[in-house]
């Protein structure tokens, strides 16, 4: 069962204290907090098991590198895939960028690239160059009035515009909302067009069965699943994955170099130039462990209750307005109060302890579709509550008294 | 430290908590004059802030002294702003950089504000500010 103070007690950091508050931590989209299983963890690789990977017959070395892939059969566990198919980056960010310069070879000029209008930075300037690079055009999906993707719309735009690459993320960083994926992926398949997906705020939230999904690449953070930062990765099908142009050169990712010439290991080696992120993946190991010793459905019953009340706790303050999907929501809420600066209610909900972002969330195009400068985003994961959502709510009202 | 400052900052001295000093900072913000218009050209937004920020610098050659306005589109950076501006505005080069800004803010118990990594600019003005005065001393 999901029990509620047990998990709270695994998070250390949850009992803290901020500006003389107790932390109401409402930033999960930015980052996850992390269990102590994964804290003990980092430290135990590194006061006991140091060594490199993929190196060295010593046992340390030996070790290490069992650990380390053991990891990746964990989350291709965790997404339903096989462990060959997931390469390990510094974050989604990375992991769309080597996606992108690896499709590069095979971009003609007039071929299209579609992204949605709500796609985060990350998943919109690597296509950019890309298209410049290879004189491909950038196309945007059709988005409905209220920034909801209509699958069905954007599946007939795919059929008829026929671009090579559509990247659309799973569920948006800013408002929240969860991308009906089905009917956009057999439209790729119908087409031939190559899928990417972004999964960074998704990843954790929804468990995707990628099997199911069907997607040709998925890209996701080890930080916002509950593992350390500068890690994250990516699932691509093997086929497609293995063809890729390599991103980066290097140590670790050859099979026989001599001065001219050198040949490459199979997919994900050789995408892994260099000495990873050896004890972020081996932590990362007790992230997903954690996530996957909790009952999905009940997880998600907790999330959707919690982020049930604080929407209609917050829809209730005269005011306020909500641009987030009230229904089919990972748990991120962006609002703002009135026409008062985002930055202005952030600071001063920082002030009653309660982490929040405020900006454009590296989503510029939502903000100029709005015209606003940015949100306020109050972001739910698994180990908030109904009185996180309370001290909240109270501290908007008494913020919303200062800026009246 | 001039008499402006003084004024100014006294209510934010004097207020009884956290949230007072922020209602005594948006009263002060409420209170700068208008930025004109004109004076908000590209040159004077202030990069690198989740809030737009401008701030005007001109040098008065006549009566040897700085000539700042400034503007924000949020309450609570606009009221930072008016505090800076009261420190400098009106100072010969030799006074303005007799001031610690950071003493100040300390004084206050605004420093967190002048952090680099709060993102507001406030610290951006400081030391374009500080930069005009040094060069013309």
């Amino acid at each position: 069962m999901f029990d509620i103070t047990k998990i709270r007690a695994d998070f250390p950091i949850l009992n803290e204290t901020v500006n003389e508050q107790p932390l109401v931590y409402l930033d999960s989209a930015a980052t996850s907090q992390k269990p102590q299983a994964v804290i003990n963890a980092l430290s135990r690789f590194y006061s006991h098991e140091n060594a490199n990977v993929h190196r060295g017959r010593h046992t340390l070395s030996e070790n290490a590198t069992r650990q380390y892939e053991h990891t990746r059969t964990l989350l291709a566990d965790y997404f339903s895939v096989k462990n060959n198919e997931i390469v390990w980056t510094k974050g989604a960010t990375e992991s769309i960028n080597l996606i992108a310069n690896g499709l590069a070879s095979r971009l003609n000029p007039g071929d299209k690239i579609a992204l949605s209008a709500i796609e985060h930075h990350a998943n919109i300037v690597p296509w950019q160059q890309l298209a410049q690079r290879t004189g491909a055009e950038v196309i945007i999906l059709p988005i409905e009035n209220d920034l909801t993707i209509n699958s069905v719309h954007c599946s007939e735009f795919i059929k008829q515009q026929k671009p090579k690459i559509v990247a659309i993320t799973h569920a948006s960083n800013t408002l929240g909302n969860i991308t009906d994926l089905a009917p956009i992926i057999s439209a790729c398949k119908a087409i031939n067009a190559i899928s990417v997906i972004d999964g960074a705020q998704a990843a954790m939230h929804l468990r995707p069965n990628l099997q199911e999904i069907s997607c040709d690449f998925y890209v996701f953070s080890a930080h916002k699943m509950l593992g350390p930062t500068g890690l994250g990765g990516l699932y691509g099908r093997f086929e497609l994955l293995n063809s890729l142009d390599v991103y980066q050169t290097g140590g670790e990712m050859i099979e026989t170099v001599n001065l001219t010439h050198s040949t490459f290991r199979d997919a994900p080696g050789k995408f892994e130039a260099g000495t990873p992120n050896i004890a972020g993946v081996i932590a990362f190991t007790e992230a997903i462990n954690y996530l996957t010793s909790l009952d999905f459905q009940q997880m998600r019953q907790h999330e959707h209750t919690v982020f049930d009340y604080a929407i209609k706790q917050l829809s209730a303050i005269d005011g306020i307005n909500i641009y987030s999907n009230q229904i089919h929501n990972i748990g991120n809420i962006s609002f703002n109060y009135r026409d008062e600066h985002p930055f202005d209610l952030a600071t001063l909900l920082d002030g009653f302890g309660v982490a929040v972002r405020s900006g454009h969330h590296c989503t510029q195009p939502i903000m100029s579709h709005l015209g606003i400068p940015g949100t306020v985003r109050a972001s739910f994961a698994l180990y908030n509550t109904k009185a996180d959502v309370d001290a909240f709510i109270s501290a908007v009202k008494s913020s919303i008294e200062l800026l009246d | 430290m001039n008499s402006a400052f003084e004024a100014v900052s006294k209510n934010i001295e004097t207020a009884a908590g956290w949230q007072q000093k922020y209602r005594q900072i948006m009263l002060l913000g409420k209170q700068l004059p208008v930025m004109p218009e004109v004076l908000k050209v590209d040159d004077a937004l202030v990069k690198g802030c989740e809030s737009k920020v401008w701030l005007y610098i001109d040098f008065d050659h006549t009566e040897n002294s700085l000539v700042l306005a400034g503007d924000s589109d949020t309450r609570i950076v606009k009221g930072l702003l008016a505090l800076i501006l009261a420190l400098y505005n009106g100072l010969t080069p030799e006074q303005a950089t007799q001031i610690n800004a950071y003493d100040e803010f300390e004084r206050l118990g605004l420093i967190s504000h002048l952090s680099p990594s709060r993102g507001n600019g406030i610290k951006a003005m400081v030391d374009k500010i500080q930069t005009m005065a040094e060069q013309k001393q």
